[in-house]
């Protein structure tokens, strides 16, 4: 039985508001799907199924209730189209699941109640050919010009070879938001930037200096890895979430790799599970570094740059002495891992937190008293809280703007289930404070790192891996660098993937960016930018 | 301000001081690297690194040739913001068909003689992506390819090594 969490007081409130819902007791019930979600017997993730015609309906109830919008997508079957949504509250996740008939794909928008919902819906929109009625904005989102307006990648019937031209014509007529007036004027920005980053385009609507709006246009690096995960094995599942984007590979990886073992009932050996929590720390620390330093190099403060990206190559060196790869690619396999650590391998790493410690030691006190940086990143990029939660922003973004959130804490999965540690937390919501987050989570995390290695016990490395029953379905949910990812993973016959999406936290931030952006001056938007660091790649699939 | 100079002092030059072999071939490297340039290009080649529709593991590697360590750039070899500035085009990832005309254009920009390096594994051949209605594959598939610097991601030493090697083409 479920406990009594708000999930049993809405199932009453909708109750009684005559919706028909299949609840969570029954997800083993073969009508709703072969397999089961969610998993060893947890009340984590509950299942709920609805009509059509209470999709947009549900939202406002579960907007009453403050559940948080995480994830959308949808799934072609036959006939049908499967839509889900996913919530949390509490750590608690809800997976609402409705059916639309193919041949007049409509659902009710839950955009026009969660922002969040906006870009995944017409993500939705443009790979399944969903209409979501009264939608806020239903222009193009994913699509640019490599497919045509009336067909859709993710159906069945859309060969992943595709139609395409010799030549992909560039996406030039995407209707922007305008805006007329004396000394009003547009910059284009992108897709191909100064710098060495990802391919997006940014127009910016200014006066004079001072941003008036900013609209993103993503979707350039759409390699279509939903289509193409389609029909893999799970070992090749999961060298292709491992890509979804290059700096979070442990995260996408691990999230990939936990939604295919809850599909297949398995459970990582103990030691497995601590490898994984070490490498995905090791990955926030390598790249909160990183960002640190980009950070100051935006506004010009070279040193920080330099000694941030000096650390940040020292901890990369280990790990490839330890791991055996700079970025950790391809270390977490379906059941467990296939590196381990020796325990030489744990006096390097020991050794190394000790020397980071005092080399932060010395650097933060000289940047904390540092008054050029002061004036560049207070009050610049400010997000208020309730911008922040109402897109549902997620990891440092949120936490920055005081949403206190965080998997690991909130429903913990191994090995976190066992370790203790504080979330790091600001609440000025501007660069400094995403940026003094950053510095509070590597403190964190370089203290798991040092709980995780005390843990280790000699054990297996990797659980036999037990060939999923067709339907079988898993929701993996971790907590990346940049956040809550949510992964869902449906099997087909043989052992081969029927659907796959991940929900990078990069779709809940990337938003926000245009929202803190506003007011800034546009020569401080690439530090704006930087602060946010959301992924091209994990945001266009 | 005091302890900023202070940590500057403390650190002193990284790129100079490690003695580990792996950093001294790093160094031969870059001299022989420098040799090269100093030859064709008057001690200098500008490169135009563009995501083509990597994951942007690549980019992280190719960020660490700037870092104190690697300091590409004391061997003449810098980043510029524009293909105009160019030499060379290190290209990443797959090419997605969205980036097709973006990348097109970019080598158009570019004034000749110009290299074109496809860096990585996705890049030499497609890698994980390959051939998709959303994926052009490797970068030879759009435009004329010089060479290719392998690996899922390359390292910062596989990457000097690579354009060691297009120099001595």
């Amino acid at each position: 039985m479920s406990t009594s969490n708000w999930t049993t007081d809405l199932l009453t409130q909708l109750n009684s508001a005559e919706f028909f819902i299949v609840p969570a007791l029954q997800r083993h019930n073969a009508a709703i799907a072969a397999g089961s979600l969610g998993n060893q017997g947890d009340d984590k993730t509950v299942l709920w199924q609805i009509e059509s015609k209470h999709w947009q309906q549900f939202s406002q109830y579960a907007i009453e209730q403050n559940l948080r919008w995480v994830a959308g997508w949808a799934e072609h079957a036959e006939t049908q189209f499967i839509v889900n949504a996913c919530f949390e509250k509490e750590g608690i996740y809800l997976l609402l699941r409705t059916q639309i008939n193919a041949d007049k794909p409509e659902l009710p928008s839950q955009a026009t109640v969660y922002p969040a919902a906006n870009r995944s819906e017409r993500h939705t929109q443009d790979m399944f050919g969903i209409h979501f009625t009264g939608h806020p904005d239903n222009r193009r989102w994913t699509r640019h010009k490599a497919w045509d307006k009336h067909s859709y990648p993710l159906r069945k019937d859309f060969y992943a070879q595709g139609e395409p031209e010799a030549i992909t014509p560039p996406d030039m007529d995407y209707p922007f938001v305008k805006a007329y007036g004396q000394g009003v004027y547009e910059i284009p920005v992108g897709p191909v930037h100064a710098g060495i980053i990802e391919p997006g385009h940014f127009r910016f609507l200014a006066v004079g200096e001072l941003i008036l709006n900013l609209e993103e246009r993503l979707g350039y690096v759409h390699k279509g890895i939903e289509k193409i995960a389609e029909g893999r094995t799970p070992e090749s599942l999961a060298r292709l979430a491992g890509r979804i984007s290059g700096d979070t590979t442990v995260g996408h990886c691990w999230a990939a790799c936990r939604a295919m073992e809850q599909a297949a009932g398995i459970e990582i050996p103990p030691r497995a599970a601590l490898i994984r929590g070490i490498l995905a720390e090791r990955e926030r620390v390598a790249n909160h570094l990183g960002d640190m330093g980009a950070i100051c190099n935006d506004v010009a403060f070279v040193f920080a740059q330099m000694q941030f990206t000096r650390l940040r190559e020292l901890w990369l060196r280990t790990h490839a002495i330890v791991f055996g790869h700079r970025l950790l690619m391809d270390r977490i396999v379906p059941g467990g891992v296939i590196c381990d650590v020796s325990e030489d391998s744990c006096t390097l790493i020991k050794q190394d937190i000790v020397q980071l410690r005092k080399e932060l030691s010395d650097i933060m006190p000289a940047i904390d008293l540092n008054s050029s940086l002061e004036d560049r990143l207070y009050t610049a990029g400010y997000l208020p809280p309730e911008t922040a939660a109402a897109f549902g922003t997620l990891g440092y973004v949120g936490r920055a703007s005081g949403l206190n959130f965080d998997v690991r804490r909130d429903a913990p999965y191994p090995p976190y289930d066992q370790a203790s540690f504080i979330v790091a937390l600001e609440d000025q919501g501007d660069i400094a404070s995403r940026f003094w987050v950053r510095y509070k989570e590597i403190k964190a995390a370089l203290k798991l790192i040092e709980q995780f290695i005390a843990q280790l016990a000699a054990g297996d490395l990797i659980a036999e891996w037990q060939i999923p029953l067709v339907g079988s379905e898993g929701l993996g949910i971790v907590e990346g660098w940049r956040g809550e990812i949510a992964t869902y993973v449906r099997f087909d016959a043989g052992n081969k993937i029927a659907r796959f999406y991940p929900r990078d936290p990069s779709i809940l931030n990337w938003p926000a960016l245009e929202k803190l952006t506003l007011n800034n001056i546009v020569p401080d938007f690439p530090v704006c930018n930087k602060s946010l660091n959301g992924s091209y790649s994990g945001n266009d699939l | 301000m005091l302890r900023l100079f202070k940590k500057i002092l403390q650190t002193g030059v990284v790129t100079e001081a490690y003695k580990a072999p792996k950093d001294n071939e790093l160094e031969n490297l870059g001299i022989q690297i420098k040799r090269h340039i100093d030859k064709k290009f008057s001690g200098s080649i500008a490169i135009r690194q563009v995501d083509a529709g990597s994951c942007n593991g690549c980019e992280l590697e190719i960020h660490a040739l700037n870092n104190p360590y690697y300091d590409i750039e004391r061997f003449g070899i810098h980043f510029v913001a524009s293909p105009r500035h160019a030499d060379v085009l290190l290209v990443t990832g797959p090419v997605s068909r969205h980036m097709q005309t973006a990348l097109l254009r970019t080598y158009e920009a570019t004034p000749d003689p110009k290299w074109v390096v496809a860096v990585g594994d996705c890049a030499a051949c497609g890698g994980e992506f390959g051939v998709s209605y959303a994926s052009c594959g490797a970068v030879s598939n759009v435009i004329p390819v010089d060479m290719v610097i392998a690996g899922c991601p390359p390292t910062p030493l596989a990457l000097m090594k690579g354009l060691l090697g297009l120099i001595n083409k």
